[in-house]
């Protein structure tokens, strides 16, 4: 595989206009600049951005004071924080046991046969994007699907292409 | 805030409470909302506000009643009625006849079929509910989650008053000695001898951490809890502070669990505001406060170490115990942890006493647990039992058996570190010796149900590649063992395994069991060595006679058979 290296001098800085800068900065000042709270303030990153530009990881790493390879570490560490940018919509299947038990994969087949779209991957115009969840703790309802933070109850596997269809025509 | 305005807070309360003609609980469990639940609330309310019933009349929303298959559940006062899937087009049927005319609606009543009436038109009555104990979840599905008050009037934050102003830091750990509670986060370690160790260790600074990791997959509990009755979890972390001398608390939730998140920032907020949390609380010495963690994502930082590694902001990854971290915990000081479970067992136990706890469940194994039933069973939800009770009792009699006529195979506890019970031992007893004694684990408890449609080996790959996938990858055991294994597995599913792999998967297990740095690597193996116990003939049938006995795995063709030639 190509390695691609990220210098500090190739990251584009982010523009000071950039108003989710100011909403990043807030919340490390709200944190003291706590190196402690560095997972709390890549989840407000996250949330601003739909995923953790490289700049931004930079951005933060300089004002908690740590090197960027430390803040680069944990974002890779955690499932929850995302490097590439996310889907305009996305599909969350979730397949912790109770889902998996009743046809959690056959879901994922059906997206995979509807989108092309495995999990992890994005359709080219960048609409739907796919996930999976280790359970979402709505075991008594399985299988279920988080379609744009809504879930999904009971999801039945022959209908959820179009299902996800008319959610994103909709929206 | 003092013991008068504590008392005179929940004579408000009761006093509205008495005046009112119905109290109408609307489930807002994650479960319910995602079948509608938050709709039929305003709808109900706008309806009985047209009708000019709001002052008879409340409606509030509650944490999860168990039930959630058949959500939305709607509960009506006094008379103990609970309605199944009311819809908004429902809605109105159910404000006319029951809220405005005083009848009953039979044909919605919980656990009623089309044709076919409910057992008992009373809630406690039915068999889902009658074998259960609430404890742990006293609260859920009774009072507004995010409402300070209603859980003052559940006789709320008086344990904590108790503890502050008439019982020494000895006594309230004494009384939870006495109570014989062991930790409910699945390793059952006695929560009394915890919080002494800790408070035996001198240091200025001390913290307490509640465990709402809830990682395994097929597990709810801890997030119906903190969802349903999140001040039943800080007046346990508070008088735990107490006990063991810390100033700080951090409970550490998944980000997975919005909601739970949402409404333990309103009780923070809340209980701050009346001084229940911040200094000097109930004019004591005693200063406490609580700050929310939320996690990322991994489900290694259920680990006691990995937590807190996780709670100072880095990756992660365990690290060798001892020291426990009792003596060198979160910021390298003495740290309680506990699970959210265990912390809502606290304040009862100190309102009553030990010896009442301890009465209830086995002599090993007091007091109730909540188990969160799902998979192939038609009751599925939450529930909570005195221990001791057997496996068949809970599936049976409260889950109502396996739907669509099936044969029930087998009962997965403990999540990706339990095992796979089969029908031989449904009759043993749900505690923490015998559910260990064959093969499992009382673990958070996650209980999955499996039916015969369901592959055995199929379901060991899948809890191996969820640790492959979730092993930090900090020790060699665990990182490249679940792989390996997980190989094999795949291979065996897909018909061409060889007894060789098979023999090889059982060198494998015992070596990762007993090498690995934390408990995920050393529990991994379970799902594996419980099913080849159970289910050999499962995975020799793959092998050999190349066929899946659930018809589950896709097998190609049939696999090279060992005894032809």
């Amino acid at each position: 595989m190509p390695v691609t290296l990220n210098r500090a001098s190739q990251i584009k800085e982010i523009p000071a206009t950039d108003p989710r800068l100011a909403k990043v900065n807030l919340a490390i000042k709200q944190y003291q600049r706590r190196q402690d709270a560095l997972i709390q303030i890549l989840h407000t990153a996250q949330d601003l951005y739909g995923y953790l530009p490289l700049n931004v990881i930079q951005h933060i790493a300089r004002e908690l004071k740590m090197p960027p390879s430390r803040v680069y570490g944990v974002v890779t560490f955690y499932h929850f924080f995302t490097l590439k940018p996310k889907g305009e919509h996305m599909v969350v299947v979730c397949t912790g046991t109770a889902c998996y038990v009743k046809g959690a994969q056959k879901i994922l087949d059906q997206i995979s046969a509807g989108f092309g779209l495995k999990v992890g991957q994005t359709t080219p115009d960048g609409k739907i994007g796919v996930e999976q969840a280790r359970c979402i703790g709505a075991c008594g309802l399985a299988p279920a699907v988080i379609i744009d933070n809504e879930v999904i109850a009971k999801v039945d596997a022959t209908k959820i292409v179009d299902m996800i269809k008319t959610k994103v025509g909709a929206a | 805030m003092n013991i008068q305005t504590l008392n005179e807070i929940k004579a408000k309360v009761q006093a509205r409470k008495a005046g009112l003609k119905h109290e109408v609980c609307v489930c807002a469990g994650a479960g319910c909302i995602s079948s509608g639940a938050l709709s039929v609330l305003e709808a109900a309310k706008k309806q009985v506000k047209d009708l000019g019933l709001e002052k008879e009349i409340e409606i509030i929303p509650v944490g999860c009643m168990g039930a959630c298959n058949q959500g939305p559940l709607v509960k009506v006062e006094p008379t103990d009625t609970v309605y199944q899937k009311v819809s908004v087009e429902r809605t109105p049927v159910l404000v006319e006849r029951h809220l405005q005319h005083g009848a009953i609606v039979d044909d919605m009543l919980l656990f009623s079929e089309p044709g076919k009436a409910a057992s008992s038109k009373k809630a406690s009555e039915l068999a889902f509910n009658s074998k259960q104990q609430k404890i742990v979840l006293s609260g859920c599905g009774t009072i507004n989650p995010e409402d300070i008050e209603e859980y003052i009037a559940a006789d709320g934050y008086f344990a904590l008053h108790k503890c502050l102003t008439q019982m020494s830091s000895e006594e309230v750990i004494g009384e939870v000695k006495h109570s014989n509670i062991r930790g409910r986060g699945g390793a059952g370690f006695p929560t009394g001898i915890k919080w002494e160790t800790v408070y035996k260790y001198v240091s200025a600074e001390k913290y307490v951490i509640c465990n709402g990791d809830e990682g395994d997959p097929g597990a709810f509990m801890d997030r119906s809890v903190l969802e349903g009755d999140p001040h039943r979890i800080l007046e346990g972390m508070a008088i735990a502070g107490y006990a063991v001398g810390a100033n700080r608390g951090f409970i550490y939730v998944r980000a997975e669990y919005p909601l739970a998140i949402k409404r333990l920032e309103i009780a923070i907020k809340q209980a701050r505001k009346l001084g229940l949390l911040g200094s000097q609380i109930f004019n004591s010495e005693f200063n406490f406060d609580v700050e929310i963690r939320i996690g990322a994502g991994a489900f290694v930082c259920g680990e006691e170490t990995a937590l807190i590694a996780s709670v100072e902001g880095k990756r992660g990854t365990p690290r060798p115990r001892p020291p426990y971290p009792a003596q060198v915990g979160v910021y390298g000081k003495p740290t309680l942890l506990n699970n959210v479970e265990t912390f809502a067992n606290i304040a009862p136990i100190l309102l009553k006493d030990g010896e009442w706890f301890s009465s209830i469940g086995t002599p090993k194994s007091s007091g109730t647990k909540v188990f969160a039933l799902a998979g192939k069973i038609a009751n599925t939800g939450l529930i909570e039992v005195p221990l001791g009770i057997t496996l068949r009792e809970i599936i049976f009699d409260i889950g109502g058996g396996i739907p669509g006529g099936k044969a029930f195979k087998a009962v997965q506890t403990g999540g990706p570190s339990g095992g796979c019970i089969p029908a031989q031992h449904l009759d043993t007893k749900v505690d923490y010796e015998s559910l260990a004694s064959v093969g499992s684990i009382m673990g958070s408890g996650g209980m999955i149900v499996m039916d015969e449609t369901s592959c055995m080996v199929a379901i060991a790959r899948y809890f191996m590649e969820f640790c492959v996938d979730e092993s930090c990858g900090k020790c060699i055991p665990c990182r490249v063992g679940t792989k390996e294994m997980h190989n094999l597995l795949s291979k065996i599913c897909e018909g061409k395994g060889t007894l060789q792999d098979l023999a090889l998967l059982e060198e494998l297990a015992p070596y990762v069991k007993e090498n690995s740095l934390c408990g995920l690597g050393a529990s991994a193996p379970n799902p594996l060595l419980t099913t080849l116990r159970y289910f050999r003939d499962e995975y020799i049938a793959h092998i050999v006679e190349g066929r899946c006995p659930a018809g589950e795995c896709k097998i190609a063709k049939p696999a090279a058979s060992l005894g032809a030639h």
